[in-house]
């Protein structure tokens, strides 16, 4: 559905956008995570045809952003970082507006309630935009990507400034889009595309530093660690655990409340010893509190794929 | 094209700058009416056409300074410029709701025109030339503004850089009856708005002056849209 290859963003001497190449498929939503300043904004804002690229080529269900803008374009729903919201108009007449700009042939009133009702804005329809909290706001701007109902919706950042409470509905909307809608969401929260997306493509100083399903991503970088918090004297505790089979090393990470301690098992590749440990431990009258596998958060990714090249921005 | 027009349009009426505006214009143009027609005595309008270059002068970059530099600063533009229209749309839909604005404002000569009337019988030849060059004048310098509001994020820096503009157009002839060397001379009162405004002032429809002035628009709305692509590639 969309096909972005080799982009290149020069600002004058600086290079925005460095050989950016990805694709996303029909129906998929593909999380864009980066930090501040990595190329996120960038990047959508030259999918959506707002900025050219220096070089490299962005297709929309086949049709080149460049070469035949008008109809790539109303393809795309785009959300921009800040909405593109007109202070001075009702919710009412701005979506009105961008109807008729993006050109639809959709029954105008109808069409634009059932988008209102959507993201929720159908109550503060006849309110000034100026007047409204950024929550409203940003629901405003989502309404205005909907409007067409586009195979293509770019989000960029959509949750920011909004309250959990609104964070959650988003995020369930946007899932609920996905079903029907080919989704690129960009986020420099790592929890909110762990949570909403199908596949995360990690940018960092405008080049692309992985691209990977998001299951195949965290178990890659786990290793076989088990955390375990666990009541009973710390020497007892370690050498019954020694004693589970496939246990290769035990060590003491924390003490979390009085009496108990959170111990770091490592075991053999492949072996799931967590039913053995459980029965090993009832048998000692050493309860076991906790017990979770040490996999890697999209943070610790984050983290080591972004780190070590330098740092310095 | 018809919304963008439709948009800005509203939107002058939105704010006060609307109002305000037209109160100004209105205010000096009834001015300049009265003291050199009415209390004076006379159905001649040439004086007050040309008087009102000075007026149009302050209104325009009013009207203008807000439609390019306000949709930038707010993001606005994203929308727009997302959105499957032509950049030429916008900027033409833009032009056409400051034109309307300022056609509005030309309205209130039809008043004068009734009034004056009942002293003497008008020309209606005359008339429609004076409003017909008011028009193109301000259509030329609405073009000016519009270039000016897509080059700055700030509505002051626009209206002010705008006017600047628009009183050196103004001084032109005064300043081309300094220059001492004929071909520069002569090149600088081939651009003089003044001079082509006062044939119309006087009631002269002149078909070079008519194209000069809409040549001057569709030079500005053309570099407007050239400023607007550029941004995208720089």
């Amino acid at each position: 559905m969309i096909e972005v290859k080799n982009l290149v963003k020069n600002y004058g001497r600086q290079t925005a956008l460095d050989g950016v190449t990805f694709s996303v498929k029909d129906g998929e939503i593909l999380g864009f995570l980066g930090p501040n300043g990595a190329g996120k904004s960038t990047t959508m804002n030259i999918i959506t045809g707002y900025i050219s690229a220096t070089d490299g080529t962005v297709l929309i269900d086949g049709i080149d952003i460049l070469e035949e803008p008008q109809k790539a374009k109303s393809k795309i729903g785009y959300l921009p970082e800040i909405p593109p919201v007109y202070g001075d108009m009702t919710v009412e007449s701005y979506l009105k507006f961008m109807f008729d700009i993006k050109k639809l042939t959709l029954p105008k009133k109808e069409h634009i309630l059932e988008v209102s009702k959507l993201v929720g804005v159908d109550k503060v329809s006849d309110r000034l935009i100026k007047h409204l909290s950024k929550g409203y706001r940003q629901r405003v701007g989502f309404a205005q990507a909907l409007l067409g109902n586009p195979p293509v919706l770019i989000l960029d950042e959509p949750t920011v400034g909004l309250d959990p409470n609104q964070i959650i509905e988003m995020r369930n909307l946007i899932r609920k889009l996905g079903k029907k809608h080919t989704i690129i969401l960009s986020s420099h929260v790592l929890s909110e595309v762990q949570a909403t997306c199908d596949r995360i493509v990690v940018i960092n100083k405008g080049k692309i530093v992985a691209d990977d399903m998001k299951d195949s991503m965290t178990s890659r970088a786990a290793d076989n660690k088990i955390v375990a918090v666990i009541e009973g004297r710390e020497q007892g505790v370690i050498s019954a655990i020694r004693n589970v089979s496939g246990v290769l090393n035990v060590r003491k990470t924390g003490e979390p409340e009085r009496g108990c301690g959170e111990y770091m098992i490592e075991c053999k590749e492949g072996v799931d010893i967590r039913r053995a440990l459980f029965k090993t431990m009832a048998t000692q009258s050493m309860p076991i509190l906790m017990l979770h596998r040490d996999e890697y958060s999209l943070e610790d990714i984050f983290i080591k794929l972004t780190q070590g090249e330098g740092g310095d921005k | 094209m018809g919304a963008i027009f439709k948009r800005d349009f509203t939107s002058y009426f939105n704010s006060a700058i609307g109002y305000i505006t037209m109160a100004v214009f209105f205010f000096f143009s009834g001015l300049y009416f009265y003291t050199t027609c009415l209390y004076t005595k006379t159905s001649d309008m040439y004086y007050v056409f040309q008087s009102m270059f000075l007026v149009i002068m302050f209104v325009i970059p009013l009207f203008t300074m807000k439609l390019f530099s306000e949709e930038r600063k707010q993001k606005t533009d994203q929308a727009l410029l997302t959105s499957p229209i032509s950049i030429t749309r916008i900027v033409i839909g833009k032009y056409l709701s400051a034109i309307a604005m300022f056609a509005i404002c030309l309205l209130i000569f039809i008043v004068f025109e009734i009034i004056l009337a009942f002293i003497a019988t008008p020309s209606v030849g005359v008339i429609f030339g004076n409003i017909l060059g008011l028009l193109l004048l301000g259509s030329s310098l609405i073009s000016i503004g519009i270039f000016v509001s897509s080059l700055t994020e700030s509505q002051a820096v626009a209206a002010l850089v705008t006017f600047a503009i628009e009183f050196v157009i103004n001084i032109l002839d005064s300043f081309a009856s300094t220059v001492s060397n004929d071909f520069l001379k002569n090149l600088l009162l081939a651009f003089s708005f003044r001079t082509r405004y006062n044939n119309f002032a006087l009631g002269l429809i002149n078909f070079a002056d008519v194209i000069f002035y809409l040549s001057v628009t569709a030079l500005f709305l053309f570099l407007t849209i050239r400023v607007i692509d550029k941004r995208r590639w720089s």
